[in-house]
């Protein structure tokens, strides 16, 4: 049995079980790794010796019967969670050798509930790029076909789901980077809520939109990570003080009687790729025959989201990153002749291109002089985006909308014109703006064996309804279960 | 021409808080450097701030002492600059919406009743320190300081002259230590001030262009460096000069300011909320609770010694500039003469304290000790003057009055036999001048006042001695 093929949860039973040990487990994902890493470059680290340490602990947790929701089941974490004494990049120059010197909430309970950590994942560098291409050190391929992006900024933890180099990852997603790239390489991948996980460790782009989550083999999977990694942390004063449920308790329940909104501002969106616009109605379809409910709603403020984003994430991030200085730790210039040009020249050359622009357009739009007509209009435009979406919910319990407008792009192909690029996250980026949970999931292939994606979102804090009809509809069709045919 | 001074004062109190605003590090003073740091106040990637509620608390606290309006809803803002003490790249502050706003304090200058209005005050954290002595070819940083909560008092440009400036800052002090909120100690920087100051001919209505005056260290710093700007700025202007708007740094060995011009100049800090913080909200239960803590404020209490105890106004004022003074007072006030009280706390125990710069709470006198020595001096047993050296006796030793007068032989002679046998003595020890006096040099009366205190050691009382004398002398 090639145990690297399994979803999280048949290898947690079988672990659990005592029926596959847990070393076993971790050396079949990096025996997996070592053949096919030469090809995706999913990993900027790999964690060899915590790899194995943690894999022992799982192992003595099953002999001790002290088994956790995730014990010996082997995790790539995206780059920008900080675990300590491992290397945490953000794919940037700038943090190339920054350790940290201690855990962040999602890994500290990823570590309680028994993981296995086997790396941490390439990304756009500070998670800003929707197809890893801006990581300092190299591009993540596309397991479906290596001359593409798998999508970004998560784009080395959804490849090293969908090329089996993990049983599960987690991503961050500020505009879509864990459902355009859970999309484009054929895996789950759930935004939650804002304010559902802690983003205590999670290095900041936009604090207001970035949202921690899984990138899975399926929904099953996606629900047993929440589960661990959602819920209050006293150390992130925006993580809600809400119940967090069982999302697995209501998984299968069915979608009859769920009313499935669409919005008809998504599907006249100028760029959508035709075989997607057919995979997504095909796949309402699909939930309308299991008795869903599906109704037209209208998101009039859609036009607006892009800007509107690029505004504010763009501000956030211009603050946040100010402390890469070259003072206290990362890159530092080697030559400088005083503090400013110690300064300027630790950060011309420790950010990329894409870091650098984003952080000149956001100390833009937050300056004296421009602050009313760019960042205050956009705050204001962004409680209109979120107000759309309550109004739909009155109506609706879940939205449907595909996830990006085309399948997977060529490595190089937008690069040279960043607004093409950030069209990329044209569906994703106003379920940020708002804060409402979304998930990506397989709905088709495109003729070139491209996977196409899903979203499905709702109400805040109600992923548990998300999930329902998320794996309602995986269960109806088999997208999920192809994967990508790699030589090794 | 003539001008008039328009000075509005900034100023940043520490709060005594144990641990930082928004992480749990400690605020201890004087530490060694680096040592009170945490990947949070440190300004790791990925760390998040968590605020402190106890500073919220005592800047409600504050804001009801200065008669603010509390805001319930109030928020933390970024202001970002790049500076090596800085470790984020940006300070957590307040902007549009601070705790409190409005208010004002009031206090007595040259005998008169001065009134300043408060715009605002708001929360930040602390930045650290640029370390530079000692260092070659490099500078080094402390970020112990970095995250300590602080309050920024910002006063209406209502400020006219130095003194008034100082005295404005002296009652600031009186408060926050009276609320316990600040420790007020100018040397160590737990209490800051920067000064806007500008001159504009007298009768203008707009202000002239100001200067911001920072490094003061001390009440007297402050108003000695706007003596200093004042004069600058008219003598600028005298000479048809103009003043510039700049930020200048008080030199307090040279005595001038300095104008710090390029480094500190046009900043756009580019202010915006922290997305990192939610909105402080202070309920109007909360607000009872903390408004239910706070104690009698130094203007209530002034008033009260005075109808209660009977004292002048200065008195009173300068019995309740702390809390503790204002404590040993009633202590011993309550065991003695009140008016008799505030004299001798006022004259020797203050000056026994300023010799020993230590404050009234480190007194070694108690108050019951010294009232015990005020009511010997009330009951006669012994005179004012003897009294100087019983409380040389008992300030220290922890001994009572009673024990020293005991010990010493000092009690008073107040039996009429025993002063006249030594005025008697006196008498024919000086014929001559006996013979002087009687003979119309009245002058010589208080020669032979001293001369019997003399030989009686002190112990005569004065009045008897005075009555007495007059008798066998005519």
């Amino acid at each position: 049995m090639d145990l690297y093929k399994l979803t999280l949860h048949e290898l947690r039973d079988l672990i659990a079980k005592g029926e596959v040990n847990a070393k076993d487990a971790a050396f079949s994902y990096t025996r997996r790794i070592g053949r096919v890493e030469s090809d995706i470059h999913a990993f900027t680290t790999l964690t060899a010796n915590a790899t194995i340490s943690m894999a022992e602990a799982a192992e003595k947790a099953v002999l001790d019967g002290k088994v956790g929701p995730l014990t010996g089941v082997p995790f790539a974490i995206k780059d920008n969670m900080a675990t300590k004494g491992i290397r945490t990049t953000c794919s940037s120059k700038m943090l190339e050798n920054f350790i940290p010197p201690y855990e962040s909430t999602v890994t500290s309970r990823l570590t309680d509930a028994g993981y296995v950590l086997l790396g941490k994942a390439n990304m756009d560098e500070f998670a800003m790029g929707s197809s890893t291409e801006n990581s300092a050190f190299f591009t993540t391929r596309n397991p479906w076909d290596t001359e593409r992006i798998p999508g970004g900024s998560s784009g080395g933890s959804a490849a090293a789901v969908a090329a089996d180099m993990c049983a599960a990852a987690l991503g961050s997603d500020t505009g879509g980077s864990i459902r355009q790239p859970a999309a484009c390489c054929g895996v789950v991948g759930l935004k939650p809520t804002y304010g559902r996980v802690s983003r205590y460790g999670l290095v900041a782009f936009a604090s207001s939109l970035d949202q921690i989550g899984p990138i899975t083999k399926d929904v099953e999977d996606s629900a047993i990570v929440m589960n661990v990694i959602g819920g209050h942390d006293p150390s992130d004063s925006t993580s809600a003080d809400v119940p967090l449920p069982d999302f697995t308790a209501h998984l299968k329940d069915g979608v009859k009687g769920l009313k499935v909104g669409i919005p008809k501002e998504y599907l006249i969106a100028g760029g959508i790729d035709q075989e997607v616009y057919l995979a997504v109605k095909e796949a309402i379809d699909v939930l309308k025959g299991m008795g869903a409910e599906v109704k037209d709603v209208s998101l009039p403020h859609t036009d607006y989201a892009v800007a509107t984003y690029y505004l504010l994430a763009t501000s956030e991030a211009s603050s946040n990153l100010a402390r890469y200085d070259g003072v206290k730790y990362g890159y530092r210039a080697p030559e400088f002749t005083d503090l400013l040009d110690m300064y300027k020249k630790s950060r011309s050359q420790g950010f990329g291109p894409e870091v650098k622009r984003r952080i000149m357009l956001g100390t833009y739009a937050l300056s004296s002089g421009y602050y009313d007509a760019y960042y205050k209009k956009a705050q204001q435009v962004r409680t209109l985006i979120k107000r759309d979406f309550d109004e739909a919910f009155k109506d609706v319990d879940i939205i449907v909308t595909p996830t990006a407008p085309t399948a997977a792009f060529k490595i190089g192909e937008k690069t040279d014109d960043p607004l093409q690029m950030y069209l990329s996250d044209i569906f994703t980026i106003s379920v940020n703006l708002a804060g409402i949970p979304g998930i990506s999931i397989p709905c088709g292939l495109t003729r070139e064996r491209l996977p196409i994606g899903l979203q499905i979102l709702g109400r805040h804090f109600d992923e548990e309804t998300v999930l329902r009809a998320a794996w309602a509809y995986e269960n109806a069709t088999d997208w999920h279960k192809k994967r990508p045919t790699l030589a090794e | 021409m003539k001008f008039e001074t328009v000075i509005g004062l900034e100023v940043h109190a520490q709060l005594k808080t144990k641990s930082k605003i928004f992480c749990g590090c400690s605020t201890q003073f004087g530490s060694a450097p680096n040592s009170q740091t945490c990947q949070v106040c440190i300004g790791m990637p990925g760390v998040l701030p968590v605020l402190n509620r106890t500073a919220i608390e005592y800047i409600v606290k504050t804001g009801l002492a200065m008669n603010c309006r509390i805001s319930p809803y109030s928020r933390f803002a970024r202001k970002n600059y790049f500076y090596p003490d800085l470790p984020k790249g940006y300070q957590i502050s307040q902007y549009e919406l601070p705790v409190c706003e409005g208010g004002h304090v009031e206090f007595m200058v040259d005998g008169q009743l001065k009134k300043v209005g408060l715009t605002r005050i708001h929360l930040e954290e602390d930045a650290g320190k640029n370390l530079h002595e000692g260092i070659k070819d490099a500078s080094h940083v402390d970020l112990n300081r970095t995250g300590v909560p602080l309050m920024e008092i910002v006063s209406e440009p209502d400020i006219r002259t130095p003194e008034e400036a100082a005295e404005y800052m002296r009652k600031l002090r009186t408060i926050l230590r009276y609320i316990d909120v600040c420790d007020g100690n100018m040397e160590e920087g737990s209490l800051r001030c920067d000064a806007n100051v500008s001159i504009r001919p007298v009768g203008q209505k707009e202000f002239g262009t100001r200067a911001e005056l920072k490094n003061m260290n001390s009440f007297k710093n402050v108003a000695k460096a706007i003596e200093y700007e004042i004069r600058r700025q008219t003598q600028l202007i005298e000479d048809g000069g103009r003043v510039i708007q700049e930020t200048r740094l008080w030199d307090a060995n040279q005595g001038i300011t300095i104008s710090m011009r390029g480094k500190e100049e046009a900043h756009d800090y580019r202010y915006f909320p922290d997305p990192d913080l939610v909105p402080i909200e202070v309920s109007s239960s909360w607000l009872e609770e903390i408004r239910g803590t706070l104690p009698e404020l130094p203007d209530a209490k002034k008033d009260r010694f005075v109808s209660q105890y009977g004292i002048p106004e200065y008195d009173a004022m300068v019995l309740t500039e702390s809390r503790q003074m204002a404590d040993y007072y009633e202590r011993t006030a309550a065991l003695s003469q009140p008016k008799l009280a505030s004299n001798w706390i006022m004259g020797d125990v203050m000056r026994e304290l300023k010799n020993d710069g230590a404050e009234i709470e480190d007194c070694p006198l108690t108050p019951e000790n010294l009232s015990g020595m005020l009511k010997l001096i009330e009951d006669n047993t012994i005179s004012g003057k003897i009294a100087k050296t019983v409380f040389e006796e008992i300030y220290r030793s922890g001994k009572t009055a009673e024990d020293v007068v005991r010990e010493k032989g000092l009690v008073q002679i107040t039996d009429d036999g025993a002063i006249i046998k030594v005025i008697e003595e006196v008498m024919a020890a000086n014929p001559d001048k006996v013979a002087d006096y009687r003979s119309g040099k009245d002058k010589l009366f208080g020669f032979f006042v001293g001369q019997v205190m003399k030989a009686s050691g002190g112990k005569a009382n004065p009045a008897k001695v005075n009555d007495l004398l007059r008798e066998k002398l005519s």
